[in-house]
């Protein structure tokens, strides 16, 4: 009993520091890929290959001023940023990144590599998501700026015209699935198909795939679809007003999310830990070769696709996006009551 | 124990959305209000309840008020000036409310002593899995449902015929 759970606050730590330097990764990352299309070099003075360039971005945001705006609202200016983080850290924590391990012998049950073993847990997600709207909106409502404001109001749009995309192209794999615990859905992707197809969701699901990476895109605020930080339009968005940590707060928690919604893409579309040539106890190291090449694309697209106007944007979401999607569950639907699958 | 927290943080988030003056405050508060009755939800093993409680209306209903207090801008509510020029404030309403109050409040009181057998009905174990919910929702309550949503139906074409009156 107390093995495990010094197991269970082991393997909390363990995913919260993983999700803290998954960030300072992804700085990196996305600096160096930025660079590679650009044909530039990107950082490479702080260390070996610039690969401490996110610490020295760490260091350089700590020592900045913290700044407010005389006439923003005090309160709700602080607890904004903390809304943001917390919600991105929060999420996490159902998803689940690998099948039991007993970590070489020296805990006696398996442990499942999940935080916490929720069986709504995909519904949990999608709440905490729709949570994290209150930190952008508040961020650009207390800042008491009109670029803040309207990058917020922009967000809180974009997000809830989005979200609907989203939630419809999880509800296929769901049924197909029948269940809403990430656990079992992945459970479900085990096998192949005639001996070489993996049985991952995305090969009946394509549409679906498309449809949430799409919409994670937007829910993430990324490019093409960052218009809360159009920067062009905006000066930053909802975050203009913010300077040192509780900036470096929202920075973190867009690349957490942006590691979430590859996680849950990754567990319901891509088979999750399922994977050939490895043994099921490494599965892990399957999981994050599969986000890391969600992440890879992420960070692509961005430095590939310039910005959607943003009544391209609603346009999309709910005129062309939306109705795929409706049209998507209904087709599963009807195809799962036709074939059986169950 | 987790009860007694919930139900307290509740009871002050609601009472404390009625007496703040700044709706932004209000709607915050809301949330906080709504998140406990979800906290209460997951205490009484229903954790779909719980969740769809947090996505519906902490996600997506109040999203939307924060999103018009926020358009139209309303940072604090009048002053005590323009209170006793109020139409609230006319002697016909103040009597109304104080009559519907106490109406709600010997209804309170009977529910809470006169009417307190029926909730054991529920097999909690069995209502809060997804599965039973969605059977009954489509069976047992299939009418309610479907009136619900022609409910919903002509609230949005009336806003959309409200909002097109102005230009034809």
């Amino acid at each position: 009993m107390t093995t495990l759970l010094i197991a269970q606050i082991g393997l909390t730590l363990l995913v919260f520091v993983l999700l803290l330097s998954s960030a300072a990764g992804m700085v990196y990352v996305e600096r160096k890929v930025a660079a590679l299309i650009q044909q530039r070099i990107g950082p490479y003075l702080v260390g070996p290959w610039g690969l401490l360039q996110p610490l020295a971005d760490v260091v350089k945001l700590m020592f900045k001023e913290e700044l407010r705006p005389r006439a923003a609202d005090a309160f709700l200016f602080a607890l904004a940023p903390i809304i943001s983080a917390t919600c991105a850290f929060a999420a996490f924590a159902v998803v689940p990144f690998g099948g039991d391990t007993t970590l070489f012998g020296l805990i006696p049950e398996g442990l499942r590599l999940q935080v916490a073993d929720v069986n709504v847990a995909i519904l949990v997600v999608f709440a905490i998501a729709s949570m994290s709207v209150y930190g952008i909106v508040l961020a650009g409502w207390s800042s008491n700026s009109k670029y803040s404001l309207l990058g917020g109001l922009r967000s809180a749009a974009q997000m809830i015209s989005y979200e609907l995309s989203y939630g419809l192209a999880l509800a296929g794999v769901l049924v197909i699935g029948n269940s809403l615990s990430l656990t079992d859905i992945v459970d479900r992707q085990a096998g192949t198909w005639l001996g070489f197809i993996p049985r991952w969701f995305v090969f009946i699901q394509p549409i679906g795939f498309l449809i949430y990476m799409t919409a994670g895109i937007a829910e993430t605020n990324r490019a093409p679809f960052d218009f809360p930080e159009a920067e062009q339009e905006l000066v930053a968005g909802y975050h203009t007003e913010y300077s040192s940590m509780s900036f470096a707060m929202f920075f973190l928690a867009e690349y957490i999310n942006m590691v979430t919604v590859s996680a849950v893409a990754t567990d319901l579309f891509l088979g999750g830990w399922h994977g050939p040539f490895l043994p099921e106890s490494l599965g892990w190291v399957w999981f994050l070769i599969k986000v890391a090449a969600i992440l890879f694309f992420y960070v692509w697209m961005r430095w590939t696709l310039p910005r959607y106007r943003y009544d391209q944007l609603m346009r999309f979401g709910w005129k062309v996006l939306l109705p795929i999607a409706v049209i998507n569950l209904l087709v599963t639907a009807a195809g799962v009551i036709y074939f059986d699958v169950r | 124990m987790l009860f007694y927290l919930f139900a307290a943080v509740a009871v002050v988030a609601s009472l404390l959305v009625i007496a703040q003056r700044n709706p932004i405050y209000s709607v915050l508060l809301l949330i906080a209000s709504f998140g406990a009755l979800s906290g209460l939800y997951v205490l009484l093993d229903a954790p779909f309840v719980a969740v769809i409680q947090i996505i519906v209306y902490a996600g997506a209903i109040m999203v939307l008020f924060l999103f018009v207090v926020m358009l139209l801008n309303a940072p604090h509510e009048e002053t005590e000036l323009d209170e006793r020029v109020h139409p609230m404030m006319h002697p016909g309403a103040v009597r109304l409310g104080a009559a519907l109050a106490v109406a709600l409040v010997v209804e309170l009181v009977w529910a809470l002593t006169e009417g307190g057998g029926e909730s054991g009905a529920f097999n909690s174990g069995a209502v809060s899995s997804v599965n039973a919910i969605g059977r009954l929702l489509f069976t047992e309550y299939a009418f309610p449902f479907e009136v619900t949503s022609i409910l919903i139906l002509v609230a949005m074409v009336g806003a959309v015929v409200i909002a097109r009156r102005e230009h034809p």
